[in-house]
């Protein structure tokens, strides 16, 4: 059975080279292809989990070694898929939703008519990201990498009549390419240090290779992993990629591509091990993405970029639970699962109530939508609860083992997180507000309806995942399940109990929501936004001014660049090539006087030679 | 010795006459005097055959050559002696100079010993020894003289010799072309007058003289008139031949 | 014996400068004919220095060539004057195009 773990990925790529090169006649059914092509997956996906539930805690890793990719002198690389508790929950991850997000692209999309082509790139996403997490090899991770971040391109700009949609596709793989700069240098410093790129043969010899490779493999990784998740420095993409069709913000940019970060981290949880420095790394990256993420979602009247900021801001919480190292990593991947089902279900909920609202995306248009969009009204809610940590929905348990566990490791990050914890409440809060409750804004022409079941019962099938994802903590079985791929997961001796924590948590986040539902809930909110808002409010509707620091730290430093070597190309080095050539043929122009075609001219050259070899030969002689 | 210091300010001089010479055929008159002296100054070096040769091939054959394509091309064929290259007859005056000096005075320092003389290789007699050369060791070189002579005499006929690109034109096309001529531009179809005809001089440099007693253009050669060398026939003469005839005329009148 | 050898570089000189400043092709070739009687004037004198007549046999084989020479050559003056109407020099600058 294990042997066919390929099909995963079979499935979806077939289905997408089918759809990108079948006719026009598929476009009624090319959507469909794509979808059973998905829910293929998933099923096999959910077989094979179930074969390996069956198997023992110690033989729960299955190695499938494909070909061999390519062997060059020392360089061996297998295609290889390993099947391990991680992937499978992964692969579960990507599929499940992944399925969910087609069924709802069939009605999204129904009015576009390049929907096969949406389609297409979707499966080739769902391939790629399979490819990803069920990589044996970092080579074939880098595959599955540059995978999904061609589809993610791809679909990012998939409107690209739109030339805001075209910049934002070309930013979020200019972005990208940067952090792939570190995966392909940590890619060929593994092949100089270990002679392989093996993942499983890379994190077993990390630890007897010097501190120093450790933590700069560990850094090259994290640069990495900031690119494909939008983590400080590398966060700027992530908002502008909202251009693309909201299944795509949903899927790709929300539950699971911009989480390879994590996975990666946690993948190669051996180098992390290794290098205190490189994890005390990833902690601070995703602290700073946290509290960036979450101020900006505070300040973003545009319901996509709210939710693209607290999207930032929930990585940021993996980041750092991944980056406590044995203590964090089984909840950074609880954490992406639970945040998988309800940030997914989230942005399908804010499409949900685009598709209803005429694409408009202004929050501050819409208000008391809960009448008109019931289902949308309830999903996105339960969805709310999940992500603020609402007792015993799934966010809850996720965030507050993260927070417990960074309290643990210091107090000053465990209280970041906390206050990050809480300003998510808030503008969660704020976002529900503004969408379902107070006054209508809507204007005129706008009818507001519920969408249809294609696009609700994704979104139920969601809500519930969200809020019964706090059962994969029951009797500690998600980290029980992950002990054979990042090693147990150990607990701090806290001052307090865990009880009282998540008491603390939840108080934290009550006052967030009381400020946000007093602020946006209970008051009027204005049609357009103030314009007369204090400094920290205009940093937020910048994004914290990222573009303008990315501005004037890389693009005009590197423009300044060009420009100075544009001109010494002009100046100097083409001066000096076409100086050379005219001086030579002003040179030649003055030698060719001498050239006047008089026999006595040739005649006299030839005697004033017999005169200088009459006095050379004299000089010598006498 | 004496021989020489007056034979070769001679040669000298007339080789000057190369250089400021306006007509060719005066530097060829003064290239001759400069062969001329070399034969006599080949004679008092023991060497007679060569002064021989000197004289029937320089003077006698090439420098006929020269005088002939001389004559052939014109004798003053319009080179003029204004210079147009800027500098070259400075140039070259500077360079001839300093080369000159720089030779003679070489020379001068140089000491060759005593002069063995050609009493030796001449007992037998100078041409004698020279033969005994020519068809002995050098006979090879010898051959290729001849081979070389025999390969200029065909160049020179090949190069002197002119390809006709046209037939020649017929007596009756000559006819037809010199009536089309006269129907064209008037030109008289017939022959020119002859020169001298009703003249006293009989000779071609005198113009045959009209019934007026004015000269009939055309019956002097071109180049004569070019020249200026038509003889003068003025009226004075006209009268005079007529006083002539009439003084004879009157004297058989009054008979 | 110098005295010979200084009057052949003389009129060897003479020769080569006449070469230079005379248009007329018919005088540079007398030049070049002068310039070759210098040599033989120093080849005899030298094959008096030297006590055998290999200098007078070489003189005897320039005077050969000069003859073959001025034959071609005068041919060659002859058939560019037909052809340009010119003798001098200066006219056959076709090399400065």
């Amino acid at each position: 059975m294990f042997d066919y773990v390929w099909l995963l990925v079979a499935f979806p790529a077939a289905g997408a080279a089918l759809l990108l090169t079948w006719g026009k006649e598929s476009d009624r059914f090319g959507h469909l292809i794509a979808t059973v092509a998905s829910a293929l997956s998933f099923v096999w996906g959910l077989v094979l989990f179930i074969g390996l539930l069956g198997r023992d805690g110690d033989d729960r890793s299955i190695t499938d070694s494909l070909f061999t990719w390519f062997s060059s002198g020392a360089f061996h690389v297998e295609m290889s898929l390993v099947f391990d508790p991680l992937s499978a929950l992964f692969v579960l991850l990507i599929t499940g939703v992944g399925t969910l997000i087609h069924v709802y692209s069939i009605g999204y999309m129904e009015h576009d008519e390049r929907r096969r082509r949406f389609f297409a790139f979707l499966n080739l996403f769902i391939a790629a990201m399979l490819t990803l997490v069920l990589a044996g090899d970092y080579l074939v991770l880098f595959l599955g990498w540059e995978g999904v971040g061609l589809a993610s391109y791809l679909l990012i700009g998939f409107w690209q009549h739109k030339p805001s949609a075209a910049a934002a596709a070309k930013k979020a793989f200019v972005v990208n390419r940067v952090g792939d700069l570190g995966m392909a240098l940590a890619l060929m410093l593994m092949f100089a240090q270990f002679g392989t790129t093996s993942i499983q043969l890379v994190n077993d010899s990390v630890g007897s290779a010097s501190a120093g490779v450790a933590t700069a493999l560990g850094l090259l990784l994290l640069l990495g992993a900031c690119g494909k998740s939008a983590q400080v420095p590398l966060q700027s993409w992530l908002l502008d990629a909202m251009e693309g069709p909201t299944p795509v913000s949903a899927l790709i940019h929300a539950a699971t591509m911009v989480t390879a970060g994590v996975y990666l981290v946690v993948r190669s949880s051996g180098v992390y091990d290794a290098s205190e420095v490189a994890r005390t790394a990833v902690v601070v990256v995703g602290l700073v993405t946290l509290l960036v993420g979450a101020y900006i979602g505070c300040a973003k009247d545009d319901i996509k970029k709210a939710l693209a900021g607290s999207t930032m801001s929930q990585i940021g919480y993996m980041m750092l639970a991944a980056g406590l190292g044995p203590y964090g990593y089984a909840f950074a991947i609880f954490h992406l699962i639970t945040h998988g089902f309800f940030k997914a279900n989230m942005f399908l909920g804010a499409g949900s109530v685009m598709h209803g609202m005429n694409d408009d995306v202004d929050m501050r248009h819409y208000g008391a939508l809960r009448k008109a969009m019931p289902v949308t009204f309830a999903t996105f809610g339960l969805g709310y609860l999940a992500i603020i940590g609402f007792p015993g929905f799934s966010g809850f348990f996720s965030k507050d083992k993260i927070i417990e566990a960074a309290l643990g490791e210091n107090l000053w990050v465990g209280l970041a997180a906390l206050l990050g914890a809480g300003v998510t409440a808030f503008y969660m809060t704020r976002l529900m507000a503004m969408t379902f409750f107070g006054e209508k804004r809507w204007r005129d022409e706008v009818h507001p309806h519920e969408s249809p079941r294609v696009m609700t019962i994704p979104l139920i099938v969601l809500a519930a995942a969200s809020v019964l994802g706090g059962l994969l903590l029951l009797g500690d079985w998600i980290t029980d399940w992950l002990e054979p791929v990042v090693g147990h997961t150990e607990h701090h001796e806290l001052a307090v109990p865990p009880i009282v924590i998540s008491l603390i948590v939840t108080a934290v986040v009550a006052v967030g929501v009381a400020v946000g539902w007093f602020t946006y809930g209970a008051r009027a909110v204005d049609d357009t936004a103030p314009t007369k808002v204090s400094p920290f409010t205009r940093a937020g509707r910048a994004d914290l001014y990222g573009d303008a620091i990315n501005d004037v730290v890389v693009v005009r430093p590197t423009m300044a660049l060009a420009r100075g070597l544009e001109w010494f190309d002009r100046r100097g080095l083409d001066a000096f090539a076409v100086g050379v050539g005219s001086r030579l043929g002003e040179l030649a122009q003055g030698l060719r006087r001498s050239q006047t075609g008089y026999v006595r001219t040739y005649a006299l050259g030839i005697f004033i030679g017999a005169l200088v070899l009459t006095l050379a030969l004299m000089a010598v002689t006498f | 010795m004496t021989t020489f210091w007056i034979v070769a300010p001679l040669i000298v001089l007339a080789s000057l006459g190369l250089l400021f010479a306006r007509k060719a055929v005066h530097a060829a008159l003064g290239l001759a005097v400069v062969m001329i002296g070399l034969a006599v100054l080949y004679a008092v070096q023991d060497a007679p055959f060569l002064f021989a040769v000197q004289i029937i091939v320089y003077t006698g054959a090439i420098m006929m050559l020269f005088l002939f394509v001389v004559m052939l091309v014109g004798v003053d064929s319009g080179v003029s002696l204004r210079e147009t290259l800027s500098g070259q007859k400075v140039a070259a005056a500077v360079v001839g100079i300093g080369f000159g000096l720089l030779l003679v005075l070489g020379v001068a320092q140089l000491s060759l010993g005593p002069v063995t003389g050609l009493a030796e290789a001449n007992q037998h007699g100078n041409v004698y020894g020279l033969a005994e050369l020519m068809f002995g060791p050098f006979v090879l070189a010898f051959q290729f003289t001849a081979a070389l002579l025999v390969t200029a005499v065909l160049g020179a006929m090949v190069l002197a010799h002119r390809e006709r690109l046209t037939p020649r034109s017929s007596q009756a096309e000559l006819a037809a072309q010199r009536l089309r001529d006269y129907a064209e531009s008037g030109k008289h179809p017939g022959n020119p007058p002859t020169p001298g005809v009703f003249a006293r001089h009989n000779a071609v440099d005198s113009p045959a003289l009209l019934p007026d007693g004015s000269p009939a253009p055309g019956s002097v050669p071109d180049s004569l008139v070019d020249r200026g060398q038509v003889l003068d026939v003025t009226t004075d003469d006209v009268d005079d031949v007529h006083r002539q005839i009439g003084r004879r005329g009157e004297g058989e009148d009054e008979k | 014996m110098n005295e010979y050898l200084a009057l052949s570089m003389i009129l060897f000189t003479i020769g080569a400068v006449g070469v230079l400043v005379r248009r007329n092709a018919i005088i540079v070739f007398m030049c070049v004919e002068l310039m070759l009687n210098a040599t033989n004037l120093a080849l005899v004198s030298f094959s008096r220095q030297h006590g055998n007549l290999d200098g007078q046999l070489a003189a005897f084989f320039v005077m050969v060539v000069a003859a073959a020479e001025v034959v071609v050559g005068l041919a060659i003056i002859v058939s560019i004057h037909r052809a340009r109407r010119s003798v001098s020099v200066d006219d056959a600058h076709l090399l400065n195009l």
